[in-house]
């Protein structure tokens, strides 16, 4: 099976892993995840004002792209991707005044938008269409022994109209981690919002945030944390100097996204993972549950 | 502070726009107070979100233009998911930040982001950052 796939910039730059490991993971589940031509820049936060049309022709154009391809579906990996992608489509296809005044605002289009195409997120390829009953048979290194805490963050599943999972306690990511054999720890701030874009001007409130996240999935034994959103992954894996800084007694926790766990379970080429790209070094805690080589 | 409340302020057309803007009838809420119960941020705010709305169904434009609350809040939708009169919260302090911004106001400016964390976050980061943030 064959299906069209939005990156986003995030993960063509500074989560390459996330998208590495997701192309090989896929493929070797019978997936092929198929870029979209000419793609551009989704505008990564869904307009909330009623009458900011010109801001939903970033990710409209897109769908015009999907089309094009012949394609009537488009796979997201990073959630905040996915929110504005998802939203933005719904808008237009309830409402066919935003939909028209939209298609007249897209000068340079030969085809015209009509709401054909459908958005998901790879979660939900790998629950309702590969099944993570079938992502455990293929499992060749189950992830024995490893305690994940689960991170949703908040775009993936907030507000319910995007979410494909219940927004206030998911199971999606559980239900991944048990498919590849790893095991999920439960803790109170898996849904709870880590500041977002405050990264650029408030770090400390990221900090704060992030911290409290963090350390609570520490208290509860994780070993680690596993998400789907680079912006998440940021704050969470990059932002732990500046915890350690603020907080010298915190103990740094590596951050997965899911693809990497996938990848690695299945028995693909560690490099696939590119685990140099994350900030806080994995290897170590994989090396001593034995997931991966040298000691 | 001394909020004063007056026929006019109650008429203003500043409710009008944020009615406009966020397409939420803003007297809706009956002040439970459940989002600021789940508000992630607001530790950080000075006016809790709940007494934001309430602030607007006063009229108080000032007060709540000034305040720090509509800049802290980043669109987690929390508040969204659980409010039970289906107020979009979100929604409304987006259309009080756009208020500001289309005077061409910037809350931050692109110029004063320095080069160190241009190179350092993700663009996701920064994209959105500009879009909440400036004019
Ligand atoms: S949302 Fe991003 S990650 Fe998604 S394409 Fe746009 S800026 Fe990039
Ligand atoms: S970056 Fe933080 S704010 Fe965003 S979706 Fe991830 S959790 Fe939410
Ligand atoms: S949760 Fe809804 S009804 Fe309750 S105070 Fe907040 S906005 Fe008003
Ligand atoms: S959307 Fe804003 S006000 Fe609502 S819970 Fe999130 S940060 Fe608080």
């Amino acid at each position: 099976m064959k299906i069209s796939y939005f990156p986003g910039c995030t993960l063509k730059t500074m989560a390459k892993n996330f998208e590495d490991s997701a192309i090989a993971s896929l493929s070797f589940l019978g997936i092929e995840m198929v870029e979209l031509p000419r793609w551009n820049c989704c505008g990564t936060v869904y307009s909330l004002t009623s009458d900011d049309l010109i801001h939903q022709v970033a990710p409209i154009r897109n769908f015009i792209r999907v089309k094009e391809a012949r394609d009537t579906r488009v796979v997201a990996l990073c959630s905040m991707c996915y929110h504005t992608l998802k939203r933005a489509n719904k808008l237009v296809k309830e409402d066919k005044e935003k939909l028209d005044k939209l298609n007249n605002l897209m000068y340079r289009e030969d085809v015209k938008y009509n709401g054909e195409v459908e958005v998901l997120h790879l979660l939900e390829i790998l629950k309702n269409e590969v099944g993570f009953n079938q992502v455990s048979k293929k499992v060749k290194m189950p992830l024995k022994g490893l305690k994940v805490a689960p991170y949703y963050g908040c775009l993936l599943l907030r507000p319910p109209e995007v979410g494909f999972d219940d927004p206030e306690s998911p199971t999606i990511l559980k239900d991944f981690l048990e498919s590849v054999g790893a095991e999920a720890i439960d803790y109170p701030y898996e849904t709870e919002c880590c500041g977002s874009y405050n990264t650029v001007v408030n770090v400390n409130l990221v900090v704060e945030r992030a911290y409290d996240i963090l350390s609570f999935a520490i208290s509860q034994k994780a070993e680690a944390i596993v998400l789907s959103c680079p912006l998440c992954g940021f704050n969470l894996d990059n932002r732990q100097k500046e915890i350690k800084e603020k907080f010298p007694d915190f103990k740094s926790v590596p951050v997965f996204y899911f693809t990497q766990l996938l990848a690695l379970s299945l028995g693909l080429d560690e490099k696939v993972c590119r685990f140099e790209l994350n900030f806080i070094d994995p290897r170590p805690l994989l090396k001593s549950k034995h997931l991966i080589g040298g000691v | 502070m001394r909020t004063e409340i007056s026929i006019q302020n109650l008429k203003s057309k500043f409710l009008d726009k944020v009615e406009e803007l966020s397409e939420e009838n803003i007297y809706t809420c009956y002040q439970c107070g459940k989002c600021s119960a789940g508000c992630p941020s607001i530790s950080e705010m000075d006016i809790s979100p709940c007494e934001i709305i309430r602030l607007v169904q006063l009229g108080q434009e000032k007060e709540v233009l000034d305040s720090k609350t509509i800049w802290i809040c980043a669109s987690c939708f929390t508040c969204v998911t659980r409010c039970p009169k289906g107020v979009d919260l979100a929604k409304v302090m987006e259309a009080l930040r756009q208020i500001t911004l289309r005077k061409n106001v910037d809350y931050v400016s692109p110029l004063s982001i320095p080069k160190e964390v241009l190179s350092q976050v993700p663009q996701i980061a920064l994209v959105s950052c500009l879009r909440k943030f400036s004019a």
